[in-house]
């Protein structure tokens, strides 16, 4: 009974380990001549966007369109492409899309310019309203015409009380 | 007037949330590609049926077609595999295909049961001519005119509704031009 269990035991753990496998085959070791290239590598696969699993870079993915994405990008840094090379290769062909900061140009100039913009239309809406506030609580300067008038007023309560 | 100013923040509120709401809907991988007006990245690839032969975007100068990417993995490609022919036999579209990571067996398996409408194609298991294509997954289909510019991309299937409405008249605008 004993040896039973055991051997239920082995093949469970057998069961887990062959599971395990195919994630274990999705990572991927790159190899770099220098410590630029892969830094340069991994600023890209960070920057550049998984396109088909929105809100994921190349970095994070494993479908196979970012796989597919970041080989290209290895193959490029090995070949000594710069920065600007492998942007431009991605912009190419799928546009700004790929890239999660888009660059200023006038089609993205109100997403760079808009906070801004916003900004300001604030500080100018807050400057206004304490200043509107501010002449509200100011000590009101009466004439003297206006002092008679209200000692006036006073005086005729007291008389009929 | 001024009793109204109090909508003004509500105004800037609806039209802000309409803007998000539209993106929203928005699919991002319908963005255009930016490869319409460029001409078909080269590419040379060993023709599915005879590998010995290669296909080459060259070959097909002169001539308006269809470069059609799939894959028999793909259910969406197997939907459209019919229209494909319909468009191939019916309307005389040049209809060259990419075979993207894909098994040869599977493939030619693909092409027995459900026709063969392309008259090329070249395969690419290891994503090459795909990726320089600008390619997010299979089906996806360029438009591509006499001297070799892409002129429309469809991401997804050709369906009979994109040909009434949209290719019909394109490829019959590029045939005409010199």
């Amino acid at each position: 009974m004993k040896d039973k269990i055991r051997l239920y035991k082995r093949l469970l753990l057998l069961l887990v380990l062959l599971a395990g496998s195919p994630a274990m085959a999705a990572i991927e070791t790159y190899e770099f001549d220098t410590p630029e290239q892969e830094a340069l590598f991994k600023k890209m696969i960070v920057e550049l966007r998984c396109l088909v699993c929105q809100n994921q870079n190349l970095a994070d993915s494993n479908a196979e369109l970012a796989v597919d994405l970041r080989e290209k990008t290895y193959e490029m840094v090995k070949a000594g492409k710069s920065e600007a090379d492998i942007i431009e290769y991605m912009v190419a062909r799928y546009g700004d899309f790929v890239l999660y900061r888009p660059p200023v140009k006038s089609s993205t100039l109100f997403l760079w310019l808009g906070p801004l913009l916003f900004l300001a239309i604030a500080i100018i809406v807050a400057i206004r309203f304490i200043r509107s506030r501010q002449a509200v609580g100011a000590d009101p300067e009466l004439t003297d015409e206006q002092l008679q008038v209200a000692r006036d007023l006073l005086n005729k309560e007291n008389k009929s009380s | 007037m001024k009793s109204l100013r109090f909508a003004i923040p509500l105004i800037i509120f609806i039209g802000l949330m309409l803007l998000m709401l539209k993106g929203l809907w928005q699919d991002p991988k319908l963005v255009d590609s930016p490869l319409i007006g460029k001409p078909v990245p080269d590419f040379s690839l060993p023709e599915l049926l005879d590998p010995s032969k290669s296909v080459e975007p060259e070959q097909f100068l002169g001539e308006v077609w269809l470069l059609n990417v799939w894959g028999s993995w793909c259910p969406e490609c197997w939907r459209e595999h019919g229209y494909l022919e319909e468009l191939s036999t019916r309307h005389g579209l040049t209809v060259v295909g990419i075979n993207w990571r894909d098994e040869t067996a599977d493939a030619l398996d693909m092409l027995r049961q459900a026709g063969n409408p392309y008259t090329a194609i070249g395969v690419d298991p290891e994503t090459t001519a795909v990726l320089d294509l600008g390619v997010y997954g299979a089906p996806e289909s360029y438009l591509i005119d006499k001297q070799g510019i892409i002129r429309f991309k469809q991401v997804g299937a050709v369906t009979p509704q994109l040909w009434n409405s949209e290719l019909e008249v394109l490829v019959k605008r590029l045939r005409s031009e010199g």
